[in-house]
C-alpha cells in the first residue's frame, strides 16, 4: 500500500515550520521512511519527486545514501525528467569511493552516444563531477567522438569532461591531444571536420575578424544563423543560436591542462602562441560577443584563461615570450580599468608578464600596475595586488621597493586579510639600507596591531633585525622594544638569541643590563622579557651595580632590590618553570657577583631545595651542596658565561660566506620530532642499541666538563689542522665532500664541514643530510645553509657537524641523504669507514 | 579549479551546496559549517577573499565570496583560478538566476533547489567554467524545462485517451518525447 506523500514544496514548507532542531529531525524521518517505502514500492513514475525530496533532504545534512539505487534507476529511465534529476542525485551522492558508482558507466555510455543532446549534456556533467578513473578509461573514446561533435553546447561540454579526465588519468593525454589541437585550429582557419559546418565555420570566422558596424554585423549574424540551421536539419533543438565562445574557452582550459601535465604538450602548444594572441588581440580591440562581455570588458574570462595559458607556454622559453611581449604591453594599456572585470584581466595580464621572459620595460611596467592597484578603492584589488607584489618581491626586488611607501599605508588597512599581506610585504621589503626607518613603522604597528597578527609581526621583525641590524646597540633595543611590547608573542627562541646577542657584545653589558633591569621592574609578566632580563642580571649583576656607563644615569640600585626582584619573579603566579629556572640560576651567580653576605641568597636556594617542580628542585638541591660542599669551587663555577659560536676565527674563515645563513639557522626552529626521531633510527643503525642523541642545550646555566670545553672553543685561534678532504658520496653529478678542521687546544673535539656540489643539468631539491657517530662520540649538526644546490655547479650546501670525541675512538660515520633531483626522490644511507687518522688520533 | 559551490543564509542554512571533489558526508556538512563560521564573522567592509578552512585544503585554497542580502555566495578554488575572475562568476551567476526566477530572492533558492543545479551545471561543470553567457545559459534551461513539460504533457494526453497504466505507456511516452526532442 502506498500512502499518498508530499511533494517537495510542501516537505520544504513542513521543515521550515519545524520550530527547533527536534522537530525539524522528526519531520525529516518521518519524510525519510516514507521515501524509502515508496522507492521500494511506490509508483516508479514518481520515484523523481521522491529523489528530488530526498536530495533536499541531503542537502540539509541527513543521510541519504540509501537514494543512490535509485539515482541508477532513473539514470537508466528513458524520461528526461526522470535522467535530470537521477544525474543530479548521481552528482550529489556518489562519487568514487562507492562501488555503486560504476554502476552508472554503462548508462552513461548509452546516453553519450544516443544523440539527444540535454540528455548527453547531462551524462558529460555528472561525468565530468564524480567520474573516478576507472570510469575515465572506459568512456574516453565516446567523449572524444563528441569533441567533435557538430553541437557547440555538447562540444563544450564534452572538452571540459576532458579535462577533468586527463586529471583523473594523465595518461589520457594522449587520446586528447589531437583533437584538441584540432578544436582550436579549426576555429581559426574554417576547416571543418564534417562537410555541413565548413560553410558556416568560415563565416564565422568573418564575423570574428570583422570591423564592420554593429547593425551590419548583427545582420551577418542573422543570415549566417539561418545558413546553419539550414544546412543542418538535423541538428537537434539545442544547437546554440549564437556562436560559443564557451567552446574557446574550454578547449583554452583543455590545453592549460595537458600543458600543465606534459612537457610534450607544451612544446606542441607553444605553436599555437601566435593563434593565442591573435584572438586575444581581437577580444581587446573589437566586440565579437556583446553577450559574453561583462561591464563592458570583453568576456573576461576568456581572457584570462588565454592569459593563463600564455604565461605558461611563455615561462622559461624566449621565443613564445617574445610573441607574446607587444601584446601584452597592449592588453595591459588598453584594458579598462573602471570595473572589476577590467581589473581581472590586467591583474592576470601581469602576472603573465612576470613569469614568461618578458621585457625589462614590461616588468616595470606590470609592477607599476600592481602599485597603482595598491591606491584603488576597492579592497579586493588591493588585496590581489598584496599578494602578487609579495610572490614578486624576490625577482623583483628595486622594482617592488619602489612602492615601499604605499606598502607601508597598506598596514594601517582595517581588513586583516589586508594587514596581514602588507605586514609580510614590509618585512620582505626590509633590506640593509632602509632598516632603521621600515622599523620604526613595523614598531608602530606592533603597538596597534590586531591580536592574531602580532606573533607574525614580532618574529619578522626580529628576523629582519637579525639580519639588517646596523649596530649591537640599535638590535639590542629593537629586540628589547618587541619583547615589552610584545613578549607574549615572541617565539621562544628569541630568549636564546637575546642572550647571545647581548654575550657577545661586552661594551653593551652594563647597557643591557641596565635597561633590562628597568624593564623588569616595571612588567614581570612578559615571560620571555623576564627570562632574558633574568639571565642578564645574573651575568652581569656586578655591572648592573657598579658598572659605569656614561650615557645613562648611574642606576642607584640596592643589592637588596635586586634579589627582592628576583624573589618576585619566583614567587610569581604568572612565572614559567623555565621562568623560575632563570631567576634561581640569576640569583645563584649573584652569589659571586654582589658583595654582601649570600644568607639571603642561601635561604632561597634552600627552600627551592624542596619545590615540586622537579627541573627546580634538582637546580636548587645542585646549588645548595655547592653552597655547602663546594664552596671553594664556586666562583669558578658560576663565572660568566662563555661566548657561544660568535667571534672564533676559525669558525669565521669558512662561515665568512655562510654568515647570513648561519644567523638564520640559529634563528631557525630545533628539528622537528621526525627527524630527531629519524636520528635516533640512524643511531640504532650504527650501535645497535637505542642511544640518545645530545644535543648541548645552547644557554645551560649549569655548564658540565665536557660542555664548557664545548661552548669554549670558538674563542680560541687554533692554526688548521692539515687534515685532507674526503669525497664520500657521488651519483649523477652530486657530490658531497667532507672536510676535517681540529683544534690542537681542544683536541676532543673535530668539526667536519659537509659541502654538496651539484654538476648535474637538474637542480638538487628538499636536501636534506643527517649523520650518526657510535655511541661513545657526541654529534652535534647545525643547521645547513639551504635546501637547494642549483644546476651546473651552483653555490653548494655546507654544513657543519660537532663531533665530540673525549676518548679517541675511532670514528666511523653513517650518513643518510635524501633530496630530489631529475624530479625524483633520492634516499642513500651508507657509513663512512675510511675516514682519516687524523680526525680522531 | 573550484572545488565547491555554497550558499548558505545569514544563519548558516545552506541552500546549495555542490562540490566538485568526493568528500564523505560527513565532511561536507563540516565544511559548511566551517566556512560560514570563517564568512559570516567578517565585516561587510572587508575583502572578499579568505584563506580556505583546513577542511576544504588549508592555505592552496581560497573562499572568495559575495554576500547578497540574506544569502552567502561561496566559491571555494585553487591557486590556478583568477580571484577577480570567480568574483565576477558569482555576479554572473547570481544575474543568471535573477533572470530565470525573476527578482531573485531566498525562497526561489529554498523551493527550487533543483532548477538551482540545473543552472549551475550550465555554468559550471567539473570545477571548470563551461559558460559564461547569461542568455546562453537561459536558453538552454528553457529548452530543458520545455522538453520536461512536453513529456508530462504528452503523458497526460495518453492517459487521458484511457491508455492503461502500464509499462507500456512509459515506452510509448518516451517515444513520443525522443521524437519530439529531435524535431523541436
Amino acid at each position: 500500500m502506498v500512502v499518498p506523500s508530499l511533494k517537495l514544496q510542501d516537505l520544504i514548507e513542513e521543515i521550515r515550520g519545524a520550530r527547533t532542531q527536534a522537530q525539524e529531525r522528526e519531520v525529516i524521518q518521518k519524510e525519510c521512511a516514507h521515501i524509502r517505502a515508496s522507492f521500494r514500492d511506490g509508483d516508479p513514475m514518481l520515484r523523481h519527486q521522491q529523489l528530488a525530496k530526498l536530495l533536499y533532504v541531503h542537502m540539509l545534512g541527513y543521510p541519504a545514501h540509501f537514494g543512490q539505487m535509485e539515482c541508477l534507476k532513473l539514470i537508466a529511465s528513458s524520461r528526461f525528467t526522470d535522467k535530470r534529476v537521477g544525474y543530479l542525485g548521481a552528482m550529489l551522492l556518489l562519487d568514487e569511493r562507492h562501488d555503486a558508482h560504476l554502476l552508472i558507466t554503462n548508462s552513461i555510455k548509452n546516453d553519450l552516444s544516443q544523440g539527444i543532446q540535454p540528455v548527453q549534456g547531462l551524462a558529460l556533467c555528472t561525468l565530468s563531477t564524480m567520474g573516478s578513473a576507472e570510469m575515465c578509461r572506459d568512456l574516453a573514446t565516446e567523449v572524444e567522438k563528441l569533441l567533435l561533435q557538430p553541437s557547440p553546447y555538447v562540444r563544450k561540454k564534452a572538452i571540459l569532461t576532458a579535462v577533468h579526465m586527463i586529471r583523473k588519468v594523465p595518461e589520457l593525454s594522449n587520446v586528447f591531444l589531437p583533437p584538441c589541437a584540432k578544436l582550436l585550429h579549426e576555429r581559426h582557419h574554417g576547416k571543418a571536420v564534417g562537410l555541413p559546418i565548413l560553410c558556416f565555420r568560415s563565416v564565422d570566422k568573418r564575423i570574428e575578424n570583422w570591423t564592420g558596424t554593429p547593425a551590419y554585423r548583427r545582420r551577418v549574424a542573422h543570415i549566417h544563423r539561418h545558413t546553419r540551421s539550414r544546412l543542418l536539419p538535423l541538428a537537434p533543438p539545442f544547437t546554440s543560436p549564437t556562436l560559443t565562445p564557451g567552446i574557446l574557452l574550454g578547449t583554452v582550459t583543455l590545453i592549460t591542462e595537458l600543458c600543465e601535465r606534459s612537457p610534450e604538450a607544451l612544446r606542441h602548444f607553444r605553436k599555437v602562441v601566435p593563434q593565442l594572441a591573435q584572438i586575444l588581440q581581437t577580444l581587446v580591440t573589437t566586440g565579437y560577443s556583446t553577450e559574453h562581455s561583462i561591464s563592458g570588458v570583453n568576456d573576461p574570462f576568456l581572457q584570462v584563461q588565454i592569459l593563463h595559458l600564455l604565461r605558461i607556454l611563455g615561462r622559461n622559453h624566449e621565443e613564445s615570450s617574445e610573441t607574446m611581449n607587444d601584446l601584452l604591453a597592449q592588453v595591459a594599456t588598453n584594458t579598462d580599468t573602471s570595473r572589476n572585470a577590467g581589473n581581472a584581466v590586467l591583474f592576470e595580464t601581469v602576472l603573465t608578464i612576470m613569469d614568461i621572459r618578458s621585457t625589462a620595460g614590461l616588468r616595470v611596467l606590470a609592477v607599476n600596475i600592481l602599485g597603482r592597484f595598491l591606491h584603488n578603492s576597492d579592497r579586493n584589488i588591493r588585496y590581489v595586488a598584496l599578494t602578487s607584489l609579495l610572490r614578486l618581491v624576490q625577482s623583483d626586488h628595486s622594482a617592488v621597493q619602489r612602492h615601499r611607501p604605499t606598502v607601508v599605508e597598506c598596514l594601517q588597512e582595517t581588513d586583516a586579510s589586508l594587514s596581514r599581506r602588507a605586514l609580510e610585504l614590509s618585512l620582505a621589503l626590509v633590506n640593509g639600507s632602509n632598516v632603521r626607518a621600515m622599523m620604526q613603522e613595523l614598531q608602530a604597528f606592533l603597538e596597534s596591531c590586531p591580536p592574531d597578527l602580532r606573533a607574525d609581526c614580532a618574529s619578522g621583525i626580529l628576523l629582519a633585525a637579525e639580519r639588517f641590524a646596523p649596530t649591537k646597540r640599535w638590535h639590542i633595543d629593537t629586540i628589547l622594544h618587541v619583547l615589552t611590547t610584545a613578549g607574549t608573542h615572541v617565539r621562544d627562541d628569541a630568549v636564546a638569541n637575546l642572550t647571545q646577542l647581548i654575550g657577545g657584545a661586552q661594551e653593551l653589558h652594563a647597557y643591557s643590563v641596565r635597561r633590562l633591569y628597568n624593564a623588569l621592574a616595571e612588567d614581570i609578566s612578559q615571560q620571555p622579557l623576564v627570562q632574558v632580563a633574568a639571565w642578564c642580571i645574573g651575568e652581569y649583576g656586578d655591572l648592573l651595580l657598579e658598572g659605569n656607563f656614561e650615557e645613562i644615569e648611574p642606576l642607584q640600585v640596592e643589592e637588596e632590590e635586586v634579589l627582592a626582584l628576583l624573589e618576585k619573579v619566583l614567587q610569581s603566579h604568572m612565572s614559567l618553570p623555565a621562568t623560575r629556572g632563570y631567576a634561581l640560576t640569576a640569583l645563584m651567580k649573584l652569589s659571586t657577583r654582589l658583595r654582601g653576605d649570600n644568607n639571603r641568597i642561601r635561604q632561597v636556594v634552600s627552600i627551592y631545595g624542596s619545590c615540586l617542580d622537579m627541573e627546580l628542585q634538582q637546580r636548587a638541591v645542585e646549588y645548595d651542596t655547592l653552597f655547602r660542599k663546594y664552596d671553594h669551587m664556586r666562583a669558578a663555577i658560576l663565572e660568566k658565561m662563555p661566548l657561544v659560536e660568535r667571534g672564533g676565527p676559525q669558525v669565521d674563515e669558512e662561515a665568512k660566506e655562510r654568515k647570513e645563513a648561519a644567523q638564520l639557522s640559529e634563528v631557525a626552529p630545533a628539528p622537528t620530532e621526525s627527524q630527531a626521531s629519524q636520528l635516533l633510527d640512524l643511531l640504532d643503525l650504527l650501535d645497535g642499541a637505542s642511544g640518545n642523541a645530545q644535543h648541548p642545550p645552547l644557554l645551560d646555566p649549569s655548564p658540565g666538563g665536557a660542555l664548557v670545553h664545548l661552548l669554549d672553543l670558538p674563542c680560541a685561534p687554533p692554526p688548521p689542522a692539515p687534515i685532507p678532504d674526503l669525497k664520500v658520496f657521488e651519483r649523477e653529478g652530486v657530490q658531497l665532500n667532507l672536510s676535517f678542521i681540529r683544534s690542537p687546544e681542544n683536541p676532543a673535539l673535530l668539526l667536519i664541514i659537509i659541502t654538496a656540489t651539484n654538476s648535474s643539468e637538474s637542480d638538487v631539491t628538499h636536501f636534506i643530510c643527517q649523520a650518526a657517530v657510535p655511541k661513545s662520540l657526541q654529534l652535534q649538526l647545525q643547521a645547513p645553509s639551504g635546501n637547494t644546490v642549483p644546476a651546473r655547479g651552483g653555490l653548494p650546501i655546507t654544513q657543519l657537524f660537532r663531533i665530540l670525541n673525549p676518548n679517541k675512538a675511532p670514528l666511523r660515520l653513517k650518513l643518510r641523504l635524501t633530496y630530489n633531483h631529475f624530479g625524483q626522490s633520492v634516499q642513500e644511507i651508507f657509513e663512512v669507514n675510511n675516514l682519516p687518522v687524523e680526525s680522531w688520533q | 579549479m573550484i572545488k565547491a559551490i555554497l550558499i548558505f543564509n545569514n544563519h548558516g542554512k545552506p541552500r546549495l551546496s555542490k562540490f566538485y571533489q568526493p568528500y564523505s558526508e560527513d565532511t561536507q556538512q563540516q565544511i559548511i559549517r566551517e566556512t560560514f563560521h570563517l564568512v559570516s564573522k567578517r565585516d561587510e567592509n572587508v575583502c572578499n577573499f579568505l584563506e580556505g578552512g583546513l577542511l576544504i585544503g588549508g592555505s592552496d585554497n581560497k573562499l572568495i565570496y559575495r554576500h547578497y542580502a540574506t544569502l552567502y555566495f561561496v566559491f571555494c578554488v585553487d591557486s590556478s583560478e583568477s580571484e577577480l575572475g570567480i568574483l565576477d562568476l558569482i555576479q554572473v551567476f547570481v544575474e543568471t538566476l535573477d533572470k530565470c526566477f525573476e527578482n531573485v530572492c531566498e525562497l526561489d533558492l529554498i523551493f527550487h533547489v533543483d532548477k538551482v543545479h540545473n543552472i549551475l551545471a550550465e555554468m559550471v561543470m567539473g570545477g571548470m567554467v563551461l559558460e559564461t553567457n547569461m542568455n546562453e545559459i537561459v536558453t538552454q534551461i528553457d529548452a530543458q524545462n520545455k522538453l520536461e513539460k512536453s513529456e508530462v504533457r504528452m503523458e497526460n494526453a495518453i492517459i487521458k485517451e484511457g491508455s492503461q497504466h502500464d509499462d507500456n505507456l512509459r515506452m510509448i511516452c518516451s517515444f513520443h518525447c525522443l521524437s519530439f526532442s529531435i524535431t523541436l
